[in-house]
This record gives C-alpha cells, structure tokens and sequence, in this order.
C-alpha cells in the first residue's frame, strides 16, 4: 500500500502497528521480542499490551491542556474509526473466502463418490483376467517343458558334432597351416574329451585328435627350429606351443638358442668385416707411407690417417652402424618378443604356478650376457684398431650410436649390466684415444725433428731437392725462397706445427665432450676425462715428453760423440726457454677454458712445468756449449797431439787449425746470435785490439822471463802465474751458460783453450815449437776476445798456454812480438 | 776443527806423478816425481807426521829426466817404478826403471832437512824395464799385493809383464800382448786388478777400456765409448770384484759392472773440466777420490754401489748406554750418494790423487804446480762410517 492512498492519519508507523499486532494474533512474530517488551511494559503505551486506559487518561488529564485534550480526543476517535472500518473490510474479505472454499468441498465430495465406483469396477475386472491366465497357463505348462529340453539336446548335439568333427577339423586345419584355429579348436575340446575318456567313443576321438596335434606340435616345432622363419612367425610358434603344455624352460631355451643362431650369425658378419678391414686397412696405410708430407698444409690428415684413404674398408662407424643396426636391433626384437611371450604375458592356470617369468628373465639376462660379451669384443677390437688419429669424429659419433643403441637395450630390460659395459667401453675407447694421440704427437714431434735434423744436414746448395723429398712439410712450410731455411724461420715453424698439431688434436678431443653427444654428460666425460685424461694424460704428458726427450738428446749424444747436430740442441734449447716462457701457460690455459677443467684431482702446476722447461732448456745450452767446445777441442788436441814439436821447422805461419778455430768460432758466434739475443759483455775499451796487445806484451815479458831462469831460482814463472792466478777469478771450464750469445760463446770458448792449454803441457817442445805456439794464441787472441763477456778471461788463458809451452820447452828463446805480429797479420 | 785443516807442501818444481809408497804400513808416506826439463829432476819423500801435523820430506835425485810416473813396489819399500822422459837429441821418448832408494836417505833427512836438499843423494838404478822396441811407456803397474816380482808395463799398445829377477837387478818380459785395430792405439793408462789372484788388468786407450785376462794375454772384454772423450784414469773397487771406477775428458766419474758393460752402474758429472785421477779408498770402497783439471779435488760418498750399502753392521749390545743408542739410531740413518767435500786448495790442475797406504782416511793430491795437499776425511763422516 503506498503512502498516497493512505488516509493522513494512518502513517506508515501506524499501519505497521496494525500489522504487527495481526501478526501477533496469528503468531507470526518478525520483530525481535526485546523491542515487544519493551513497549508493552508500558502501560501508557496504547498500543501495548498492557495498556491501562485509567492511568492513560490521567496521566493525559495531568498533562495535557484542554486543547490538547481536545485534539487527542479528536484524533483518538479517528483512529477508532479508522481501526473499525479496517476490521470491516477484514472481516469481510475472509467471509468470501470462507464461503468459496465450502463450495469447493461439496463438489469434490460428489466427483470421489463417482471415482469409487469406477474403481469397483476396475477390481472385478481384473480378477476375471487373473482367473483366466492362470487357466491359460495351466493348459502350456507341459509343451513348455519339452521345448526346453529339446533345445538342450540340441546344444548338445552340436557340441558332439563338434568333437566328432574335430579330428577332421583339424587336419583340415593342419593342411591349411592355420596352427592358431587349430590350438583354439583343440583347447576348447580337450577338458570335454579329458573328462569323457572313459567312453570308448570319446576316448577315440580324444586319440585321434591326440595323434593330430601331436604332428602338429611337430610341425610347429620343426618349424620353431628352421632358420628362416621370421621373428613374429616365431613367437607365434611360441605361443602355440606353450598353449599346447610345451614345458616353458625348455621353449626358453629354444627360442634363446634360435635367436642365438641369427644373432650369431650378425656377429659373424661383423668379425667377417673385422678381418676384411685390417687386412685393408694395413694395406692402406702403406699405401699412405709412400707419399708423405703431401699436403704441406694439414699434414696430419694425409700423414696420419689411413681410415680417410679410398682403399680402405668399412671405416668405424659404417662398421658401428652395422653392428647396431644388425645385431643390436635384432637382439631388442629378440628382448622384446621374449619377454612379450614369456615374461608379461598374463599367466592363467597350471601356468602361473610354475613361476616362469622368473625363470625366463634369468635366461633372457644369461643370453644377452653372452651374446653382449661377444659383440663388445668386436667393439673393442674394432675400436682399437681404429689406430689412425686423423678424424676423431668418425670414432666419436660411431662410439655415440654406439652407446646411444645400448639404451635401448637398458630400456627394455631394466637390470642388465650391458649398458653399463658399454659405457665402460666407450670410456676405455677415450682413454686408449688419449693414449693414441700423446703417441701421435710424440711421433710427430720426433718427425718434425727430423725434418728439422734434415733440414739443418741438407747441403746448402741443393735447397730444391731438400725441400722437396726430404724437407717435406715443414720446411716447405717454412719458406718458399730459394734460399734454406734458417733457424730462426726452423724454431717458428717447428713450433707452429707443434701447437697447430697440439690444438687439432686438442679440438679431436673435445669431440667426446660436445652435448649432443649421449655420453658426454656421463661423469667420467665431466670430470676425469677433462682433468685426468685430456689435461694430465694429453697436455702434461706431452710438454714433459718434450722436455724430456730433449734432455735425451744431451745425454745420448754425450756418449756417442755429438750423433745430435749442435744446431738441433740450440734450437730445442731455445724452444724449451720458449715455452717456458709464455707456450705452455697458453697451452695449459687453452686446455682448461676448452674442457672447463674442475680439478678434483691434483693436477701438475704451470710452474712446475716451466720449471722442468727451463731445466731442458739450460741443459741443451750447456751441452751445445760442450759439444761445439768439443768439437773445436779435438780439432786443437789433435793438432797438440800429432805434431812433433820438438823437430818442428821455424814457424813461418798462423796453423791453419788456428784458422779454422776462429773459422767456427765465427760461424758458432752467427748461429747462436740467430736464436739468443746478445747478453751483456764487459765493456771494451774503446781500443780493444790495442789492450790486446798491452796484456799480450805482459805475457811476452813472462816469455821473456823463461831464458833468464837461474838454476837457483826455477820458481819464477810458477810465481808470476800463480799472482796472476791471484788476482783472477777461478774458472769454471764446464760452467752453466745463461741464456744469450755472450755467455754460451765464452763457454766454448773456455773449453777450447783449457783443452788447448792441457794438451800443451802434455807436450815437450823446441825452440821453433814454442814460437809456433806463440804465433799461434796472438792469432787466436786477436779475434776470440770479440766473443766473449770478459776478454781478459781469453787473455789469461792464452798467457798460460804460451807460459806452459816456454816451460815445456827444450830451448825457451822466444819470437819477436814483432815478428808475431807481422806473421799474424799476414795471416 | 783445526786437524782437519789441510796441510800444503810446495815442492820447487812442475810435477804430475804421486803415490803412496804401498808397502809402508806404519808411516803416512807419499812419493812425487818432479817434472823439470832444465834441472836435475827430483823425488820426494814426504812423511806426515799424524801427530804434529807436520811435514818431513826427503829428497831423492832422479837424474834420468822429468817423471810421469811413478809407483811404489808393494813388497819393498825402498823400490819404486818411474816412468821417465829421456831427451835424446830431437827424440823424446818416454822409458821406464825400476829403482831402489839409498838406504841412508832415511836417517839423513830427518836431521836436517835443508842439508838434503843441498847435497841429494841419488836413486840407486836395478833395472831399465827396456823397451826400445816397444816406443813410450806410459804407465808401470805393480802386482798388487804381491812379492814385488812382476810389473807390467804399457807402452804404446802393448802390454808387457815383467819378470824381476835377482833382486829386481834383471828385468825380463814374461808375456806380452798387443792391441791390434785401426789407426794408432796407444795406451793412456791402465790398473792391476786386485782380484782375481791378481790375474786381471784394465787398460784404457782413447775412449775405451778393456779388460785382459793375464793368463792367456788376452781380452776378455772391452767397454767401447766408456767415456765421451780420453779416459784418464782407472781404479778397481778393492772390496767389489767386478766393479771398477773410471774418469775422463768428458768430465765424468763412471762405474762399471764388468759383467755388464753396454751401461755403467752409475755417473757422475761433478767437475767442471777433465778428470784426470779417481781412487777408491783402500779400506772403505764408499769413499771415492777424484782430481781434475779444473783445480779441484772431491770426495764423494758413493754409499749405493759400495759394498757396504747399509751402513757398517754393528752389534748393538755393545752399547749399554742409552744415550749412545740414540745417538747411533741417528747416525743409522742410511747415507746418500752424495759428495762429502769439494777440496780447492789448489790453483793449477791436479794431476794426482792419491790415499795412504797407512791411513785409511787420509789422502794427498798434487797439482801441476808442484802443490801437494794433505786432507782428511771429515771427522763427522768418519764416525759414521765406523760407528
């Protein structure tokens, strides 16, 4: 009801009181019972319950005035009015509802009156049908039996029919090969005829069908046995033969040995190709012998790869291939069909007590044991003849699928050891390619030494042919000018192809740690192979191989009397200092960025290298320096030795060993300076010829001295070296020589004439051998005292010589100096 | 400490030769021979007296000529065998003597001995070893341990063993052998072997050694290139058989198995220029003498290949003193090869070292400049040897 149509004294308030108070009445109560109290405990309250018109109307008589009196009682009567006419209307609207719903009533009592009749009816009806089935069904009850037992008989029939027909059946089934129907047939009948055996009829087909199946278990087994059957045709056979009571182990076996004859027969296709290719293979690499160094560029592809040449066989990894595609494969269908017809199968019956799945799994593990065994032996022996280490790649993607096949074995049957032997043999396949490739480079190394060796021998004339034959590659590499190829240009070369070849093999390597190869995240390949393998086992190995061989050099050749040109040592030496320098931290450090070495292991330190470098580096010096020391000793030796320098004519000229002394000195002096820098010298004075002269005529005056000898004082020249010797340092003949020009010069030199001063005083001499000796050192001293750090050393030296040849003298009359001179001069 | 201070004895003269005279058992002896082409060549006696650490020395004339070598009879005292240069017109050849020392050069040397120098008596001459017909002579070798009754002498390239008769008045030639190759072969040196019943020899020419059976006179094996250059000097280890020590230009010690002679035992590389003397101590074959060229003299300790590896064996009851015993399980210590000292009294090359056939821990060496140097194994080193 909206505020409009509400009359002014029945605001909204009002009405609700109404509502609330019919509400009330019919026990509808919405508003909480609080509020309800709350108003009816006032008795003023006129709406309340309580309400008390006596003490209303004097409370309102007290308070109020008369107008409002008035008022009150104006709007009192209006709201009595109004609260009248609202029951009316009440009232009367439920009048009407009352009045319609009887109405109701009566004429539904009417229509339930006329549906009961209805329904007697109904019920008589019904009885009457009741009465008449059960009659009808009476009169059928007999034909129904017979029906059914006709129609068992007939089941039956055809069951017997079935058995009768079955020997028929299955011969039918026999000459057709539809082995399957037949087994089907034959299960289906042979409960039936097993129970009916005691009639002589049922025992007869049971015989007949006995003889059947018999020739066809036969047949399936020749046919289990013949080799050609294909692999599902055979567990076919299989199947068959379990579901006719074969005894499983012994099918196990059969199967396993079938399967063995084809696998074998993979296998020895494969040890077929292993023979082809090494007698191929050797072939090969006698033909690559024949042209060495062809290829002055990549010398390691021609030289040392005979895998790569035309007339070679399989190479490893077609030879892989095969093995994985033949053999492996066809020992996972093997796998998979034996465990589909003997493992998973589900097990019914007798069957699953005889617990073969165990039984069949042992077998299947012992077999591919075995079969595996042998298959890795080929592997490996096919791997190590992969002995050419030219093409890594082909050996790390063959090892790849090698061992990427394996998985699949791993796969399918989960607890076999032969992945695990297959990663071992990968393993041992890097480890051994390690082994292969120190080997190669240490052959490398010594061939590029003797290409070097041969490079240095190869007369300097005949530099084409030398540099075609037997140069090869690296002299070819180094120059193409007419001219030989001097040391300076043999050390850079040799070095370059040293780490050429260093870093090559070093990338071959890194192949076996490439991610999309599958075993390269095996932890071997992470940490051992990096560290132990490639880093100790390659690098290391190497850099101490160098270092040692070149001490080799020294101490061999020692012995057998220099068989080692000098100009190797020197250059080796120099090598040695080189990569004690700066090669072999940058070998080590490229090692490690390139296979990210975590040292789990101790490894060598740089330091530790450089140290043994620098050891072979100062030992080769100092045998170079004994070495050309020794050869310009014998040729001085030899000339103190043989000469009779007693009888010895008055010398007229400087000997001509004296000329090839400083010949080769000379000659040494330019090959050193080609590899070692200059080192420090003490400074010359400016006049270094002219002192010469002044130390030389002080020596002279010790000459001069001998003649004066009195018999009573015969200690005079012992006196005058022996201050001499006072003031001069002692000499170490064989002392280590520092790494320049200066100081490895001043090292042969002082053995020289150490040796030249000994065999002296091993000699009697003449008048005219002593003066020949004299011409002899001032020719040596006017050109020796330019090589070495301290002239005076030469000066010493020289005076002792002369100074002993006075005192080994028979008649001690010393030459001119000027005369020396003159005859020196003239030369 | 102060004893083991060296003690010098300068002789006037240039010399090379050097022995201890082998048959004086009592008194530290050593003989030099003097090497002078002008004066009267002498050699001297040289007593050390242990005791006061002094030097008495006698000198005996050797008018032949200049000494190269000399060796000392191991039966008589007073005999000894010089090696000498004779001057004859413009031929030099080198000839050997055996001579006896006067008997009177004892008594008069020690009363004064500045009056020996003056007025020296003169070695009485018993024999030439004659060998006209061999050329020069370079070594005489005493039958060691012998009856003074047999040397060999080796000239150019023959092997000459002598028969010394009557006193040693009469040399004759029992056997002789000859080495025959390619080119001039000529002896440098060479060593009696001691073993054997003294029926070895070693002898070196050029870079070779070769061994000879004296029985039959012939080799028996021959250690080709045993040395880069000349080998200088040989010895054989008194107490090891078959082991023999060599020295040469290439400045290496070497130790030789004859029984396996493609490689030495071992080698050593200490000198910085030739070497031209190695000894082995008489009585303790570790101690090992070496003199060179470059002035030096070493005494090594070559524990390893002696033929006591492991030290002298000693009964520990012995030694009731606690202390003591752990003192000796210190110095039990197994020793290294190793050298013991490096001797550089000498200014000129030294040509000779030598041990004392009395003192087994004492040794000279000699210098081309006449200085003789008398040292001693170090004291520390000693007792640990003997203890």
């Amino acid at each position: 009801m909206s505020s409009a149509t509400t009359p002014p004294d029945s605001d909204p308030t009002q009405r609700r009181r109404v509502h609330n108070m019919l509400k009330l009445y019919y026990g509808l109560n919405e508003e909480g019972k609080a509020t309800e109290q709350a108003e009816s405990l006032d008795p003023c309250d006129i709406n309340g319950p309580h309400f008390d018109p006596e003490i209303y109307l004097n409370k309102l008589r007290k308070e109020c005035s008369l107008a409002e009196l008035m008022d009150h009682e104006s709007c009192m009567v209006k709201q009595i009015r109004s609260l009248d006419s609202d029951m009316q209307t009440l009232v009367y609207e439920n009048y009407n509802k009352f009045i319609s719903a009887t109405d109701t009533i009566r004429k539904m009592k009417n229509d339930f009156k006329k549906m009961e009749d209805e329904m007697d009816c109904l019920s008589a009806n019904m009885t009457a049908i009741t009465e008449f089935s059960a009659r009808i069904s009476g009169t059928l009850q007999d034909q129904h039996a017979q029906i059914t037992k006709l129609s068992g008989v007939h089941t039956l029939l055809r069951k017997l029919q079935f058995l009768f027909e079955l020997p028929a059946r299955l011969n039918k089934c026999l000459e057709l090969q539809a082995y399957a129907q037949a087994v089907s047939a034959h299960r289906r009948a042979r409960c039936v005829l097993q129970q009916y055996s005691h009639m002589p009829s049922f025992r007869g087909i049971q015989d007949d069908c006995h003889v059947i199946m018999e020739q066809l278990a036969q047949q399936l087994r020749q046919k289990f046995r013949d080799g050609g059957s294909s692999a599902k045709d055979l567990s076919e056979c299989v199947e068959l033969l379990l579901q006719l009571d074969e005894p499983a182990e012994e099918l196990c076996d059969k199967f396993l040995s079938h399967a063995q004859s084809r696998l074998e027969a993979d296998l020895q296709g494969l040890e077929a190709e292993l023979k082809d290719s090494t007698v191929t293979d050797t072939g090969g690499a006698s033909v690559q012998k024949t042209s060495p160094g062809s290829n002055p560029v990549s010398p390691s592809s021609s030289a040392f790869n005979p895998f790569l040449s035309p007339t070679a066989g399989t190479d490893i990894l077609e030879f892989i291939d095969r093995g994985c595609n033949e053999f492996v494969s066809s020992l996972c269908l093997v796998i998979a069909s034996y465990q589909e017809l003997f493992i998973s199968r589900p097990q019914e019956g007798e069957l699953a007590s005889k617990n073969i799945p165990e039984m069949a799994n042992g077998k299947l593990h012992v077999f591919v044991d075995t079969l595996a065994a042998r298959y890795f032996s080929l592997v490996e022996r096919r791997i190590q003849e992969e002995k050419g280490v030219g093409d890594n790649s082909l050996l790390v993607r063959a090892l790849d699928r090698f061992h990427r096949r394996l998985q699949a074995i791993s796969k399918l049957l989960p607890g076999s050891a032969v992945p695990s032997q297959g990663t071992e043999i990968v393993v041992r396949a890097a480890r051994e390619r390690i082994k292969q490739y120190l080997s190669a480079l240490q052959t490398f190394y010594h061939d590029s030494l003797t290409d070097v060796r041969q490079a240095l021998a190869a007369p300097r004339l005949s530099v084409g042919g030398a540099s075609a034959s037997g140069g090869g590659a690296l002299v070819g590499g180094a120059t193409n000018k007419d001219a030989p190829p001097s040391l300076p240009e043999l050390l850079t070369s040799l070095s370059n192809f040293i780490l050429n070849q260093l870093k090559s093999v070093l990338a071959s390597v890194h192949l076996f740690t490439a991610k999309d190869i599958t075993f390269s995240n095996k932890p071997y390949f992470k940490g051992e192979f990096c560290s132990q393998g490639v880093r100790e086992g390659l690098v290391v190995s190497f850099i101490k191989f160098i270092c040692q061989s070149s001490r080799q050099y020294c101490e061999s050749a020692g012995d057998r009397g220099g068989s080692t040109p000098p100009a190797l040592l020197l250059l080796l030496s120099r090598l040695c200092l080189d990569y004690e320098t700066s090669t072999i931290s940058y070998i080590l450090t490229l090692t490690d960025e390139q296979f990210l070495v975590q040292h789990h292991t101790p490894v060598t330190p740089v330091t530790a290298l450089c140290a043994e470098a620098r050891e072979a580096a100062q030992k080769l010096l100092n045998h170079y320096v004994k070495v050309q020391g020794l050869i310009i000793s014998q040729m001085l030796r030899k000339s103190v030795e043989t000469r009779d320098w007693v009888n010895t004519i008055e010398p007229r000229n400087v000997r001509a060993v004296m000329k090839r002394v400083v010949e080769d000195t000379t000659s040494i002096d330019v090959q050193v300076g080609l590899l070692y820098e200059e080192g420090v010298r003490k400074a010359h004075s400016s006049d270094s010829s002219k002192r010469t002269f002044s130390v030389y005529s002080s020596s002279r005056q010790q000459i001069r001295y001998a003649p004066s000898y009195t018999p009573s004082a015969p200690m005079d020249t012992n006196l005058l070296s022996n201050i001499h010797k006072l003031f001069s340092e002692r000499i170490d003949i064989f002392s280590p020589v520092e790494f320049n020009k200066v100081s490895v010069l001043t090292g042969i030199i002082k053995i020289s004439l150490k040796t030249f001063l000994e065999c002296v005083r091993l000699r009697t001499f003449g008048r005219y051998g002593l003066q020949q000796i004299q011409v002899d050192c001032h020719y040596l001293q006017m050109y020796l005292w330019r090589f070495v750090s301290d002239e005076n050393l030469v000066h010493f030296l020289l005076d002792e010589i002369v100074g002993s040849a006075a005192h080994r003298c028979l008649d001690p009359s010393p030459m001119e100096q000027s005369v020396i001179e003159v005859i020196c001069e003239r030369g | 400490m102060e004893d083991d201070a060296p003690v010098i004895y300068g002789l006037e003269f240039q010399a090379r030769a050097l022995t201890a005279q082998t048959a004086e058992t009592d008194a530290i002896r050593f003989l030099v021979g003097t090497q002078s082409l002008k004066f009267d060549n002498q050699i001297h006696i040289i007593d050390f007296d242990d005791e006061n650490n002094m030097i008495n020395k006698s000198v005996l004339l050797h008018d032949a000529g200049e000494i190269w070598h000399i060796g000392g009879s191991p039966a008589d005292k007073a005999v000894l065998t010089t090696c000498y240069n004779k001057t004859s017109e413009s031929r030099v050849l080198t000839c050997a003597a055996v001579w006896r020392m006067p008997p009177e050069w004892e008594s008069g040397s020690h009363e004064s001995p500045d009056d020996s120098s003056n007025n020296p008596q003169t070695l009485e001459l018993l024999c030439h070893l004659d060998n006209t017909a061999h050329g020069s002579v370079a070594c005489v070798l005493w039958e060691p341990m012998g009856d003074g009754k047999r040397v060999i002498s080796l000239a150019e390239n023959h092997v000459l063993l002598w028969d010394l008769q009557e006193s040693s008045s009469k040399a004759t030639i029992s056997s002789s052998a000859t080495l025959e190759g390619k080119g001039q072969l000529k002896f440098t040196t060479g060593k009696w072997s001691p073993h054997h019943n003294s029926t070895q020899l070693a002898t070196a020419n050029d870079t070779a050694i070769r061994g000879w059976d004296l029985r039959s006179m012939s080799q028996i094996y021959c250690i080709e290139n045993a040395h880069g250059q000349l080998v200088r000097d040989l010895d054989f280890n008194p107490n090891k058989q078959y082991y023999l020590a060599s020295c040469g230009d290439d400045c290496k010690v070497k130790f030789w198995d004859v029984r396996h002679i493609s490689e030495p035992v071992k080698s050593l590389e200490e000198h910085s220029h030739w070497v031209w003397s190695v000894r082995y101590n008489h009585s303790h074959d570790q101690l090992l003498l070496t003199g060179s060229s470059d002035s030096r003299v070493i005494l090594s300790n070559m524990v390893s290949i002696s033929s006591e590896p492991f030290g002298h064996l000693v009964d520990d009851d012995d030694l009731s003193d606690n202390e003591e015993n752990q003192q000796e399980d210190k110095g039990k210590e197994p020793l290294q090869d190793s050298i013991i000292a490096t001797y550089e009294e000498h200014e000129d090359s030294v040509y000779a070292v030598e041990w004392s056939a009395a003192d087994p821990w004492l040794f000279a060496s000699l210098s081309y400049d006449g200085r003789l140097v008398i040292n001693r194994v170090p004291r520390a080193l000693k007792y640990r040897i003997l203890l």
